[in-house]
């Protein structure tokens, strides 16, 4: 068979909802683009450690701390679900660090602002995963089995992270008047970069063709900002706190909110390096992954001394 | 896959029993260098929430499959033999219990 005649099996495939399973046969550029954002994803769930694991010790309470450590170590695991399935597709874990730590791999931007005060991390629970499980939902349904796969059982774990970010940010809504100010500035500070999380508009998005083609993406990033911030605006409201936005206004006839314009130089400039973390970041995942170099080794030594008896 | 060597350990399949009684079902996989670890880092992985009875981890590259070029030939000589299903029976009305 002919390259493009598999190529038009293949779209059959896609048209009648097929899950794409790793030995099936595939476009290369299907299997890149399945690669790069995929990779893309578990990078972001580890580099997504930091700004969270600088509170662990910090946290206000020891329930406070054991949930922030669950919390964390769910974040890895989601990165360690999303490096298997990405594994599938034929790269090997060695080279997927390898791209991050050579620039050549993203993660989401997000990640590099820093995490102020602890209403932050209610902040970040509550409106960064919020945003990330709008768009993970409907991963759940993406073409890739291995990936519909990992995200069905990060969506399920993802659920604890919003509502203990909610609690966190509810509770210093109602606190004293600086506790309040502090959950206020947190929302403020967050607010945008979360609505950028989604990405490009629609018009602006090189790459959504062939994902939505190829039904790698099932929606597009403007219908899942919409969603996001349709179940979010009254969540503001309820404690009392105040969108940043003052072009925020309802929409009787859409039956959702209309927003202000989103600063996209800034989402460039920090996607490009310019954000207030970026090379922490990268630095920090570095000096991890070379610190842990030795147990590497030992464990790799160990097991073949306990093979051979 | 999995005759890929890189320096995280190999490639181990995960099986998880979510209850005592229900069948394995395949969960993910882990990178582990030996038995121990693997085992170890699955449940660490897989079973935070309760999600696991039993489970059991194999070497990625212990397992066949079928190749997915000729899975449709491979499965085609039961397309043929209905009679293996109960419907093909032509019964006579009124029959109870069967």
């Amino acid at each position: 068979m002919g390259a493009e005649e598999l190529d038009v099996l293949f779209q059959e495939r896609i048209d009648a909802n097929d899950k794409i399973e790793p030995r099936d046969n595939m476009p290369e550029e299907y299997r890149k683009h399945l690669i790069r954002q995929m990779s893309q994803h578990a990078h972001s769930e580890v580099i997504g450690m930091q700004p969270e694991g600088n509170w662990i010790t910090r946290a206000p309470s020891l329930r406070a701390k054991k949930i922030l450590l669950a919390k964390v170590q769910d974040e890895a695991g989601h990165g360690l679900y999303l490096y298997s399935a990405t594994e599938t597709l034929g790269i090997t874990r060695d080279e997927l660090i390898e791209k991050l730590h050579a620039g050549k791999a993203k993660y989401a931007s997000i990640f590099n602002y820093p995490a102020l005060t602890w209403a932050d991390m209610g902040a970040i629970g509550w409106l960064v995963d919020g945003a990330a499980i709008t768009n993970q939902v409907s991963l759940q349904k993406t073409s890739y089995g291995p990936y519909a796969r990992a995200m069905v059982k990060i969506c399920k774990e993802e659920s604890f992270h919003q509502r203990q970010g909610y609690e966190i940010i509810a509770s210093m809504a109602a606190g004293t008047e600086e506790q309040k100010e502090m959950a206020q500035d947190a929302l403020n500070r967050f607010w945008w970069p979360s609505l950028m999380m989604f990405g490009p508009h629609d018009s602006d998005s090189p790459r959504s063709g062939n994902a939505m083609k190829w039904k790698i993406k099932r929606e597009s990033n403007d219908v899942l900002r919409k969603r996001f911030i349709d179940k979010t605006v009254s969540q503001v409201e309820l404690i009392g706190l105040t969108v940043p936005d003052k072009d925020l206004k309802w929409n009787e006839k859409e039956q959702s909110y209309d927003f202000g314009a989103i600063d996209w130089d800034e989402f460039w400039a920090v996607i490009k390096g310019g954000g207030p973390c970026n090379i922490k970041r990268l630095k920090h995942h570095k000096k991890a992954h070379t610190d842990g170099e030795w147990v590497r080794k030992a464990a790799a030594a160990y097991a073949q001394k306990h093979s051979k008896k | 896959m999995s005759e890929v060597k890189d320096t995280q350990g190999q490639l181990w399949e995960v099986f998880i029993q979510t209850k005592k009684g229900l069948p394995f079902k395949h969960f993910g996989s882990v990178h582990a260098y030996d038995k121990e670890m693997a085992i170890q880092n699955a449940r660490d992985l897989y079973t935070r929430r309760g999600e696991g009875r039993g489970m059991w981890v194999v070497p990625a590259d212990a397992i066949v499959a079928v190749d997915s070029t000729d899975d449709e030939s491979f499965f085609d000589p039961s397309d043929d033999k209905v009679y293996r299903h109960p419907t093909f029976y032509e019964l006579p009305d009124g029959l109870k219990n069967m």
